[in-house]
């Protein structure tokens, strides 16, 4: 309720969906959104006018998650999304899955995962108070935190241990991925208002 | 016997763009007006234009939508206090089969219905074979739910409803997304069921042939009785085009 | 484990049965899930402490035996490995031209063994019966308040909702196109979003209605 500050003194009128916060609506909208993550690790990369490197939107379904559900869901959403991946259904990045991934030298992106949707969320929570005109650029600086503070370092720490590189090498290696990711979070930060405008209670209700 | 006692249910409607900033208010929306009444019959049948709020009225007697003031009680058991009973004794149809079908295959979804019985899992999975079989879905028991036709999730809907035996059937408009041939397969095993049946429908003719019929408008219950005055009042208000929706 | 196989309801999710399992009737096939994973887990270490080229090389030569003794497809086997492969095989010359040629064996070597031993657990185990061995396997959180069974029920949930997500999707491109805004992600990827959630609630709305949450 950030319109109304003195909560205590005004009378609400009950919502009328039960379902609307209790544990089954949660329990959906991790589900729902570890299925989202999937579907766009699967669909066709994207290629941008410009753009050398295709985008996958694995990571922008990362991040759109810990925006959109906050610290506690978010997080809940990637790890299910990981384990069913890990399990053997082919819905990582390129129609891969199994847990060959465990032994690529791209794990630490994805051990990053669910500690980047966590602090997005958590930034995007403290933020949901902001001009709702602020809201896309909110978005964008916890997503971009998120990539900046653990996808990268942990990315690039994994690569280069696997494969054996100088800090200074893995760091040129995993910059190429730098741009694509720039785009992705401005992505998830514009989609993530578009959720907000469509249901105002995902920014009031969050945990 | 469902009781409505002077349950109204309002709602916060989401603010216009130009008042959604850190100070704009968002509206007050009645759904529902008070409305009191007995039902006990075995057949209802709930009419109205789109958005007059008889899905409200459907909601709230399984616990779905809880009354904003009054109350509701399903054999005595309160919506609002004793959701869990209320939902034992009520099963809810939803219009669309996709919304109501959670899980991956048949046989999971109705085993879904019955972990409420605490069956252990295997008896669960041979529980809804039977459910299944006696739906005529035995053979798609285990194929995924995406790969079934609209006809046969709504017959899947019903049955993972209907798998734990409930004393009434709850229906938000459950043919008006069938074609023909699947709308009469619905109806007849509706028709047929021993249970009490609340069904909110398009569908006139079904509406005829319940015991009593409720009008819905505006959100408030306008005619409640004979079902061939409910029908002649329903497309009144549709002809003058004074509803809402 | 066969007696369970029977009973489970088996789970085809949207591309083929099983994931990328292979039915088969190897030894490997018979193994539970849960002995695989830990042998697969003390490979993994034995390849990161372990160093030299003898050990990488027999480590190596007992993952490749190991599949061979899975009798799987050649082709689909080959198609999972190669991308790896490639890496491997540019990363180790990398590094023999920068650090020398057991450098860029180990490497190379380290790399194709776990992602070959990986991919061979993984095509020799149902991901039913694996995530069957995780919701079992989390059963002690019970005690911190984290439900197993709620674990599995959103197993099949995000199953249940992956094929109709994927439909939104191929459903909002469409109607981009139609409006000849396919390039813009305002037209594609936030109407796909927020049906996410719309089907989010609904899906909510629907568990409640049956009791699932009390």
């Amino acid at each position: 309720m950030s319109a109304v500050p003195d909560e205590g003194t005004t009378p609400e009128p009950a919502r009328p969906v039960l379902a609307a916060r209790s544990a089954t609506a949660d329990l959906a909208l991790v589900s729902t959104f570890a299925a989202f993550i999937a579907v766009c690790a699967i669909l066709p990369a994207i290629v941008l006018p410009g753009m050398a490197v295709p985008i996958t939107l694995q990571t922008f379904g990362v991040m759109l998650a810990g925006l959109v559900l906050g610290p506690r869901r978010g997080t809940l959403a990637v790890l299910l999304y990981l384990a069913v991946g890990l399990a053997g259904l082919p819905i990582f990045a390129g129609g891969t899955g199994g847990l060959a991934v465990l032994g690529k030298p791209s794990l630490g992106y994805l051990l990053a995962f669910p500690l980047a949707a966590a602090l997005a969320g958590y930034v995007m929570t403290r933020l949901s108070s902001v001009r709702r005109s602020l809201l896309p650029l909110g978005a964008f600086a916890a997503a971009t935190l998120a990539s900046l503070l653990l996808i990268h370092p942990l990315g690039i720490s994994v690569m280069g241990a696997r494969l054996g590189l100088s800090p200074a090498e893995a760091i040129t290696a995993g910059a190429t991925f730098l741009p694509g990711d720039v785009i992705k979070n401005a992505l998830a930060a514009v989609v993530a208002t578009a959720v907000f405008r469509a249901f105002p209670d995902l920014l009031r209700a969050r945990r | 016997m469902i009781e409505l006692e002077q349950a109204g249910v309002t709602a916060y409607a989401p603010a216009q763009p130009e008042e959604r900033g850190s100070g704009g208010h968002e509206q007050v929306v009645t759904l529902l007006h008070p409305t009191t009444c007995t039902l006990a019959e075995r057949r209802i049948a709930v009419i109205g234009a789109n958005g007059s709020g008889k899905s409200t009225l459907a909601r709230l007697i399984n616990g779905l939508a809880l009354p904003s003031s009054g109350r509701v009680l399903v054999d005595g058991a309160d919506t609002a206090t004793d959701g869990a009973a209320v939902r034992r004794r009520v099963g809810f149809v939803f219009t669309d089969p996709d919304a109501q079908l959670v899980m991956p295959t048949p046989v999971e979804d109705v085993a879904l219905s019955l972990r409420r019985l605490g069956l252990d899992r295997a008896a669960r999975t041979a529980r809804a074979r039977q459910v299944l079989a006696r739906f005529g879905l035995a053979e798609r028991a285990e194929l995924p739910v995406s790969a079934l036709s609209g006809g046969q999730k709504q017959l899947l809907a019903l049955a993972g409803v209907l798998a734990t035996e409930p004393a009434v059937l709850v229906c938000d408009e459950p043919t008006t997304l069938l074609d023909l041939r699947w709308r009469r397969v619905v109806d007849d095993l509706l028709d047929g069921l021993p249970q009490q049946v609340l069904l909110v429908t398009h569908d006139l003719e079904a509406a005829a042939r319940a015991d009593r019929v409720l009008v819905v408008d505006q959100a408030q219950v306008v005619h409640d009785g004979d079902p061939e005055q409910a029908v002649a009042l329903y497309r009144d208000l549709m002809a003058s085009g004074a509803t809402t929706g | 484990m066969r007696r369970r196989r029977a009973q489970g309801p088996r789970r085809p999710p949207w591309t083929g049965p099983l994931g990328l399992f292979h039915a088969g009737s190897s030894w490997l096939h018979r193994v539970g899930p849960g002995p695989k994973v830990a042998g697969l887990g003390v490979l993994g270490i034995a390849v990161v402490a372990l160093t030299g080229v003898v050990t990488t090389l027999a480590l190596a030569l007992v993952t490749v035996a190991t599949a061979v003794s899975a009798r799987l497809p050649l082709r689909s086997t080959t198609r999972a490995v190669l991308p790896v492969l490639l890496t491997a095989a540019t990363v180790g010359a990398y590094q023999v031209w920068q650090r020398g040629p057991a450098v860029g064996l180990e490497v190379g070597l380290d790399l194709v063994t776990l992602v070959l031993a990986a991919t061979v657990v993984t095509a020799t185990t149902r991901a039913d019966e694996l995530l069957d061995a995780l919701v079992r396997g989390l059963g002690p959180l019970r005690r911190v308040g984290l439900r197993p069974e709620v674990l599995a029920m959103a197993i099949g949930l995000m199953l249940r909702a992956v094929p109709g997500l994927l439909q939104t999707a191929t459903e909002v491109r469409e109607a981009a196109r139609a409006r000849g805004l396919e390039r813009d992600p305002r037209a594609t990827l936030a109407p796909a979003a927020v049906r996410a959630v719309a089907r989010a609630r609904s899906t909510g709305e629907a568990l409640a209605a049956r009791g699932v949450g009390d």
